[in-house]
């Protein structure tokens, strides 16, 4: 009987998409559910690599759940942002994820948490996977104390072990990554760094700079253009002489990915990060993503794209939705388990904001240097520049073997 | 909660302070104040807002400044700060056109288009985003003349960026990097404090043969109205101005701090009936020494002020020169209220703007010396 309900019920499902199941079976058990299912992804494109990542990805029902999980926390803490900061709770710059989230959970389900991670500006994604917790990151958006650079940082500058931010400026931050590399590289450890950058950062001369080093030192370095099509609101064929990105690290190997794919990206990394830490050397990835906001806070985003070409993509490449439909076309979770994930996460995106919202601000007493606030009014302090300290430092090996080559 | 409330009196009194400005100081431009430009009209919702812009217009018919063209990112649609809106429409997509995302590409673009004999108006989105071009700029903008022989030189480059502190900037979206080029010899830096000086001063750093760098104050952009002329007009370069007369203390600034300093001046008159002086410096790079210098030897105390941290900050040039010349003429030492020597804060920006409060501390410390 029950078989038979749940079979009627996945009919119905699959039919009408939503309720109809919901009202059929009111509680399923687990064992009905397909444990693994393998999928086809769209093929990479390739540039200076003879084989590629598989065409085929397994996703289990565990790993899909949490896939989905982290995507939509961080979908509903971006909009939960986008929210505070109408109400101006959140102040200043603030650049949303919301579109790009299989590029994050992707690349941090095939990267281990010892593997370092920097990115640019459009960071609260990444600064969730690599696990810092809602509050901490809403209350860093907010400026108050218990945000995760106690409110100091804001939007752009946040940070954890193995996550060296949040950086303000475009491109900066990929010579720094090269530089986190490097250090891997001499400490022998086997870890690696994905090294993020836009589309308008792909233009950036430091870049080739860095992918120059690279490839000379065969750094372990995967740097991933995260291409969402528009550098603020100059379109990248505006902006671009080659709009291939994957293939701007010329004598670097790129692949090419569907970014809203988060079996794709996950799929790429791992090949990606296995080049890498084979002693390869470098290696480019473009994602193909898009972001539904505009470029900040203070931009509509609809001045430079169409309301039409937004919810397009929405409709036909949502990722979180791409996913979703994928698990349950295969019977790998219901839809009141969706539903069940997304009031939860609803529930603590809703604590997180409450957190971040009547915390307390950052104390200037205890977080800038105490002679700072001692000085008299007049004719300005005479102090110390301010030293900011890294969150994570890299603990140089005392017995490190210095390097053969000469050049270096 | 007391800081918070001396950064909203700080902003509150901006638009009283201006508006009193047009009326007064410039009544020589006479009925063409009145007149607001033609542009205003298509747009009367924001017609008033449209007036505040820092909105560079040059006249079309006299090409006294030779073909121009603007570039920078995002200056097509009109620029993150509405700078150049209606400019592209006006005057066509090869002479207002976007650039990718490269600022040393742009300065390097500008200086080679100006040797070529362009007028060429680079825009940089931020001040804080100037330093990939740094090495263009010094190692290239301001050597030209002097490195050929004067056969080449890039004095039809003009660079703007906006600049300073704006309630919200932190790090990255607030910097005054005026001091890292005044070390620089060869171009001019200039800053306005106002939209009539801004309009003067941006048209005498095109028309000036050296390659000049404009920062727009960016909290004025939306905070400063004022009845500009439209007719074109210059205000000459490296020339201070005495906003104030006075007799006891001499405050020199420029930019939005200018505002802070009038604010001061009021306070010091009405509190302690201490006369100040208050002069706007305009360009830093070559700055008007005679007119500092003048002023001190009459009133003996200067205090300078900006928010730029403060080692190495111009005020430090300043007050090195004015030891030199006017030392016995020195009631007490030059004071310097600037920002602190840290990086631009994000929550802390109330604490570490030079407000009034702290520009007030130090002339009470100097009149009691």
């Amino acid at each position: 009987m029950k078989t038979m309900l749940s079979i009627i019920s996945n009919a119905l499902c699959r039919m009408t998409g939503r309720n109809a199941g919901a009202r059929v079976v009111v509680s399923r058990s687990f064992a009905d559910f397909t444990p693994q299912a393998t999928f086809d992804i769209k093929k990479c494109d390739l540039h200076q690599l003879e084989e590629g990542p598989p065409l085929k990805a397994e996703l289990t029902r565990d790993q899909g759940l949490q896939y989905y999980r982290t995507m939509q926390t961080v979908r509903r803490m971006e909009l939960k942002a986008d929210q505070l900061y109408k109400q101006k709770i959140i102040r200043g710059f603030c650049h949303l994820y919301d579109g790009q989230e299989a590029c994050a959970a992707g690349i941090e389900a095939s990267i281990n948490p010892t593997d370092h991670l920097i990115t640019a500006y459009r960071a609260h994604g990444y600064t969730y996977t690599r696990g810092v917790s809602i509050k901490e990151i809403l209350a860093e958006l907010t400026g108050r104390k218990g945000g995760v650079a106690k409110g100091k940082g804001g939007s752009m500058h946040m940070y954890a072990p193995h996550f060296y931010g949040g950086n303000g400026i475009v491109g900066a931050q990929v010579p720094l990554g090269a530089g986190i590399a490097l250090a891997c590289q001499y400490q022998g450890n086997n870890q690696l760094c994905v090294t993020l950058y836009g589309d308008g950062a792909a233009n950036q001369g430091q870049l080739f700079e860095s992918f120059n080093m690279a490839a000379l030192w065969k750094l372990p370095c995967i740097f991933i253009c995260e291409n969402n099509k528009y550098g603020m609101g100059t379109s990248v064929e505006r902006a671009s002489a080659s709009i291939d990105y994957y293939k701007r690290g010329d004598f670097i190997p790129g692949i090419r990915v569907d970014g809203m794919d988060v079996l794709c990206v996950r799929e790429a990394t791992k090949f990606a990060a296995d080049h890498c830490r084979s002693g390869k050397g470098p290696i480019v990835m473009e994602l193909q993503t898009y972001r539904y906001h505009g470029h900040s806070m203070s931009d509509p985003g609809v001045s430079y794209r169409t309301r039409e070409e937004i919810q397009e993509v929405r409709t036909k490449s949502d990722p979180i939705s791409m996913l979703k439909e994928r698990m349950l076309s295969n019977n790998m979770a219901s839809v009141e388990e969706f539903k069940e994930i997304d009031v939860d996460i609803r529930k603590q995106v809703e604590e997180a904001a409450q957190f971040a919202t009547i915390g307390s601000r950052a104390a200037a007493g205890g977080s800038l240097q105490p002679h700072l606030l001692q000085q008299p009014a007049a004719g300005g302090p005479r102090d110390e520049p301010l030293v900011q300290t890294q969150v994570c430092q890299l603990d140089l090996n005392p017995n490190l073997q210095i390097h053969s080559d000469p050049d270096r | 909660m007391a800081a918070a409330a001396r950064f909203f009196s700080r902003r509150a009194n901006f638009k009283l302070s201006l508006s009193a400005v047009g009326t007064g100081a410039h009544s020589s431009f006479g009925a063409a104040l009145l007149k607001p430009s033609p542009n205003c009209n298509s747009r009367t919702k924001t017609q008033r807002r449209h007036a505040a812009h820092f909105t560079f217009q040059p006249d079309p018919v006299p090409t006294q400044y030779g073909e121009w063209f603007i570039f920078g990112e995002d200056v097509a649609f009109g620029g993150v700060f509405r700078c150049t809106v209606g400019l592209r429409d006006k005057y066509g997509k090869d002479r207002v056109f976007n650039t990718p995302l490269c600022e040393q590409g742009i300065v390097g673009f500008g200086i080679g288009a100006a040797v070529a004999g362009a007028t060429a108006i680079a825009e940089i989105q931020f001040a804080d985003y100037i330093y990939p071009a740094f090495d263009q700029i010094v190692n290239e903008a301001a050597k030209y003349r002097y490195r050929s022989g004067n056969l080449f030189d890039c004095g039809s480059l003009t660079i703007r960026a906006p600049w300073g502190c704006v309630g919200h900037g932190s790090l990255y979206h607030s910097q005054s990097p005026e001091a890292f080029f005044a070390h620089c010899p060869g171009i001019k830096v200039v800053i306005p404090r106002s939209p009539v000086q801004a309009k003067g001063l941006l048209l005498s750093c095109i028309a000036d043969k050296n390659p000049c760098i404009f920062f727009e104050p960016k909290i004025l952009y939306r905070a400063a109205v004022e009845q500009v002329p439209e007719e074109p007009y210059t205000i000459p370069l490296s020339q201070a101005e005495i906003l104030q007369e006075g007799s006891d203390v001499t405050l020199v600034t420029w930019g939005t701090q200018i505002h802070v300093m009038k604010e001061v001046a009021a306070m010091a008159q009405e509190k302690l009936g201490v006369s100040c002086e208050v002069i706007d410096l305009q360009t830093i790079l070559p700055w008007d020494t005679e007119t500092i210098c003048k002023s001190v030897v009459k009133t003996g105390r200067l205090l300078i002020s900006h928010e730029a941290p403060i080692t190495g900050g111009f005020a430090a040039e300043i007050s090195s020169t004015v030891q030199e010349e006017c030392f016995l003429n020195l009631e007490a030492p030059i004071s310097r209220v600037c920002g602190y020597d840290t990086p631009f804060p994000h929550i802390f920006e109330p604490f570490y703007i030079p407000d009034k409060w702290k520009c007030f501390e130090a002339i009470k410390k100097m009149i009691n010396y």
